[in-house]
């Protein structure tokens, strides 16, 4: 058949006719659509995964998307699951195509029994025998909708809004629910939507037999949670936590917390007597002044943080080990890419662990939180303060491009109930108690690594100390005497030994009998819970292990010894993980194996039970 | 001839002194000259720097700064070890190399009620940190940023800065070809409020420009040619003690005038230009050339521009705008800086999280 010919042949369904056979497939699939980027596809794809997530089915969304401002193809995949499993699946049933120049390639992917559907003035040769089709004609209809040229590419987007959800049955109440919250609330852009969404979805009842058996309907698995990205989240954990100060420099996929940042705080966090922002945000020149200020406002004394990705941590290299050395406060978020280089800015990786935890001028290690969730992303939000001003330390929080830009369905955020935790600070009155000479800036009084500090503008004359990065004594003296640095080192490991404590613990699961363990951390978690479960039909059992921070609990130790074999599963070239945990049960660390993975997308289960089966196999 | 009121600092802020103790000299809050000292200083005897570091104590005493509200801030390289020199009292943060901007910028924000005074040198501000100077005067932070400059870098043992005159030549370095960085011209490029120039060999001139750089409203640059007396003070360099002495053609004398203060000088009209700083206090203007205004951008950068042909060692108040918005005005930072705001204040209520939560439902 040629291409003309099948593009004048009516599209009936190949694979999928109604009355095929084939059982309905309720709320069990995966949706990709294909578009270009900067084409305003984002908002459609958002609106159906919200609509979907107002039906109270569990949902996921991932965009692939090109470092591009517009004209690069670019994906978005859904992933309805009744069984609540929201990681990445390899394949797509559903396949819209609405970019001409992918189509073929998309065409390909779709898998047997899957459907695609495509604009059609796609000129491709639709010749499988295996699929349902079903075409849209995406410009007719926009056009004949919207008379402005300039918006027709924004309207053809909810063309397939509408007609995927007439194909699938998604509600349309829902889809315009999630553009009101997409466009919060405002009448104008959502009835002008609606109306596109309405008549797509109109012509497609008309016009294309449903030939296929996937479909949608109501659940109540949603009940009560909230959907939002990690970025949205992290952004607002640092507003409940208390941010003053916080200074950045634009980087996908980092930008999102400045930008909720700037969003919320001026409705959240302006005095309500003087009218005066109890915060200020400043815009740096580049990620490393981005830190310097950071470090100034945390030594000032002010509850500070930056945010960024890969290429702006290695800028940020010296003043970490500066604030390291000096016990300087500091939150710094890593919205982790993939490197190395500028790499794949726009990819998700977890390749900066290593590097972030020994960043600096050598012998330094930071403490670092793993959020493994946009739930964890506030909760460690407002308690990295507590944490950095506690330990006086540059403390790193490690999400990634998936956590931080993906929406993702959480239980509401749970205000925090521990006070604020302002650290170890002397006042004029403990001044006046210490009297002359009792005030050692470096001082390990209480044992656990942490001096009392005083604030610059405490109005006492015994206030002061002078900062340095070089060698320093307890009394903040410049000293390059062996005892004094090895004093000074010596007190920061036992910081490190506070930090193990007081940083969030592993989450376990311990299962009865299972040989294997699975340590993972930050955005895979979903993955391995599928995984597991995948494993557990095949009838291997394994215990998991969701590490939090770094340093390593203790507890992670016992989890290594508790298993003949522990697999660490994570999304980075190097195994990074695997080697920390290596070096921590290092009488242990044969049975420490990688499990990683780093193509640029999220993990998929089958990709992780498949490999720790082979790895099984062959007593890898 | 006009009168108007006006007061010799120097004298104002002693007379108190002199009438509180006739034992101790104390200053307009009570302390002595010992209260703004630091500790020994390690630099080579007779360098520039320490006589900048003395200069920043007479003006800190006499202006009756608070130490405990000032804040002592440098980068990395001799100059930058001077804050330890001067006001014990005060807190101090020695940064990286180049970085003091940033640092600055974020303590003098977190508490914007502190004084700011910072110690770089040629090599910091015009070499590794010239991005972030040049970022932090177009904020107008409010704070004094000294250079130490005397053209060539001292603890890595004497190679050229980017502030070396072409011609300049140093033992192990050789000849210099390079254009120098002016950093004054710098400064003013970046809407800086307060451009000057000094010599470290001349210390009347040194004080006066940093009490009136202490009451700018936003950053003050004061570009003080220091003479290293180990890499860099033959005859024939331009950032030599000799050459200085020498060549310095002062623009302007110039007379701080604080708030509020009130005795009387005669000068003929045309003679004097008044400018009024942030704080209240003026400074009085007294042209030595007779033809530049400070308060004129293009003049100043023409003058500037002029001696960097010519060569001329020019010194002075340079450039004068008191009227830029400073970081803390451009951030709408209230009386009580952000760093004494109690924590109940930082952490919105219970409902406004309810609130957003349930919109994302």
């Amino acid at each position: 058949m040629s291409v003309a010919e099948i593009q004048n042949t009516p599209r009936t369904a190949f694979g999928g006719a109604p009355g095929d056979g084939r059982a309905p497939v309720v709320n069990d699939f995966s949706i990709s659509v294909a578009t270009k980027n900067g084409s305003g596809s984002q908002t459609a794809n958002t609106t159906l995964l919200r609509a979907l997530f107002k039906m109270g089915i569990p949902v996921s969304g991932k965009n692939v998307f090109p470092s591009n401002i517009q004209g690069m193809p670019t994906w978005y995949t859904i992933r309805v699951s009744k069984d609540n499993y929201i990681a990445r699946r390899p394949l797509t049933e559903i396949v819209v195509a609405m970019n001409p120049v992918t189509a073929i390639e998309d065409h390909q992917t779709a898998p047997p029994g899957g459907v695609f559907i495509y604009a059609d003035d796609i000129k491709i040769p639709l010749n499988r025998t295996d699929l349902s089709y079903y075409p849209i004609p995406v410009k007719k209809l926009s056009s004949e909708n919207e008379p402005d040229p300039k918006l027709r590419s924004y309207v053809a987007n909810m063309v397939y809004v509408g007609a995927l959800a007439q194909i699938l049955g998604i509600s349309l109440d829902d889809i315009e629910a999630a553009l009101m919250y997409h466009f919060r609330g405002r009448r104008k852009p959502v009835d002008s939507n609606m109306k596109v969404v309405r008549l797509a979805a109109e012509w497609a009842q008309a016009n294309l037999p449903k030939s296929d058996p996937f479909k949608v309907e109501q659940l109540k698995l949603t009940d009560g949670q909230i959907m939002v990205d990690g970025n949205t989240a992290a952004a607002l954990g640092a507003i409940y936590g208390g941010v003053q100060f916080a200074a950045w420099y634009p980087i996908t996929p980092a930008t999102g917390v400045a930008d909720a940042l700037n969003e919320f705080l001026p409705r959240l966090r302006v005095d309500p007597e003087t009218k005066k922002p109890t915060y200020a945000i400043i815009q740096a020149e580049d990620e490393l002044a981005a830190l310097g200020m950071v470090i100034g406002a945390g030594w000032a004394g002010a509850r500070s943080m930056t945010s960024t990705s890969g290429p702006g941590i290695s800028l940020m290299a010296e003043f970490t080990g500066y604030g390291y050395f000096a016990d300087i406060p500091a939150v710094i978020w890593d919205v982790q890419r993939m490197g190395p280089s500028t790499g794949m800015p726009t990819k998700v990786s977890q390749g900066d662990l290593i590097k972030v935890h020994y960043l600096g001028h050598g012998d330094s290690k930071h403490p670092c939180l793993l959020p493994g969730s946009v739930y964890e992303c506030f909760e460690f939000g407002w308690r990295a303060f507590d944490l950095a001003e506690r330990l006086q330390t540059p403390l790193f929080v490690l999400s990634d491009l998936d956590l931080g830009m993906n929406q993702w369905m959480t239980r509401p955020f749970d205000y925090p109930e521990e006070p604020i935790d302002r650290g170890k600070v002397l006042s004029i009155e403990d001044l006046n108690k210490l009297g002359f000479g009792g005030f050692k800036r470096y001082k390990d009084v209480d044992g656990d690594g942490i001096a009392w500090r005083t604030l610059p503008g405490t109005e006492h004359p015994l206030a002061a100390y002078f900062t340095r990065g070089t060698g320093h004594n307890d009394d903040a003296r410049l000293s390059e005497r062996p005892e004094d640095w090895e004093n000074n080192m010596a007190r920061l490991m036992r910081k490190q030994e506070t930090a193990r404590k007081i940083m969030p613990q592993p989450v376990v699961e311990q299962v009865e009998g299972a040989e294997i363990g699975i340590i993972g951390y930050g955005s895979t978690d979903s993955a391995i819970i599928e995984a597991r479960a995948m494993l557990a039909a095949k009838g291997v059992k394994t215990s998991y292990m969701r590490v939090r921070a770094l340093p390593l609990s203790a507890l992670v130790k016992e989890f290594v010894a508790a298993h003949k074999r522990t697999y660490v599963v994570e999304l980075n070239s190097d195994a990074q993980m695997c080697q920390l945990i290596q070096l921590e049960a290092l009488d242990r660390a044969a049975t420490v194996k990688p499990c990683n993975h780093n193509d640029g997308r999220p993990l998929t289960a089958a990709w992780i039970s498949s490999a720790i089966l082979q790895k099984e196999a062959t007593n890898q | 001839m006009t009168t108007v009121p006006v007061v010799k600092l120097a004298a104002s802020s002693e007379a108190p002194a002199r009438a509180a103790s006739a034992a101790k000299k104390l200053n307009i809050i009570g302390l002595e000259r010992i209260d703004y000292k630091g500790a020994d200083s390690t630099l080579c005897a007779g360098c520039g720097h320490d006589s900048i570091a003395s200069q920043i104590i007479t003006a800190c005493y006499e202006m009756g700064v608070r130490p405990e509200r000032m804040i002592k801030l440098s980068g990395i390289g001799c100059s930058s070890k001077s804050p330890a020199y001067f006001m014990s009292r005060s807190f101090g943060i020695n940064t990286l190399h180049g970085r003091m901007a940033p640092v600055a910028t974020g303590a003098l924000t977190a508490n914007h009620k502190l004084y700011g005074i910072g110690v770089s040198g040629d090599g910091d501000t015009g070499s590794i940190g010239l991005g972030n100077f040049k970022h932090m005067l177009r904020r107008n932070l409010r704070m004094v940023y000294i250079i130490e400059n005397n053209g060539v870098y001292g603890l890595t043992k004497g190679q050229f800065s980017a502030t070396a005159d072409i011609g300049q030549e140093l033992r192990h370095a050789g000849r210099n070809d390079l254009p120098p960085v002016d950093l004054c011209l710098e400064a003013i490029a970046a809407e800086c409020g307060f451009v000057a120039r000094g010599f470290a060999g001349d210390p009347k001139q040194v004080v006066a420009l940093i009490k009136a750089a202490l009451a700018h409203g936003g950053t003050a640059v004061l570009d003080i040619i220091s003479p290293c007396v180990t890499f860099n003070n033959k005859d024939e360099s331009t950032k030599s003690y000799s050459w200085g002495k020498a060549n310095d053609e002062r623009i302007n004398d110039f007379t701080f005038v604080p708030p509020q203060e009130e005795i009387r000088m005669e000068f003929k009209p045309g003679e004097m230009k008044e400018v009024e700083l942030h704080d209240g206090s003026r400074i009085l203007l007294k042209n030595l050339d007779q033809s530049h205004d400070p308060t004129d951008r293009n003049a100043a950068m023409n003058l500037l521009q002029d001696a960097r042909e010519n060569q001329l060692f020019i010194t002075g108040l340079i450039y004068v705008n008191p009227n830029r918005e400073s970081l803390a005005e451009h951030e709408n930072l209230g009386d009580t800086p952000l760093v004494q705001i109690p924590n109940e204040k930082l952490r919105p209520s219970r409902e406004s999280l309810q609130k957003i939560t349930a919109s994302m439902a």
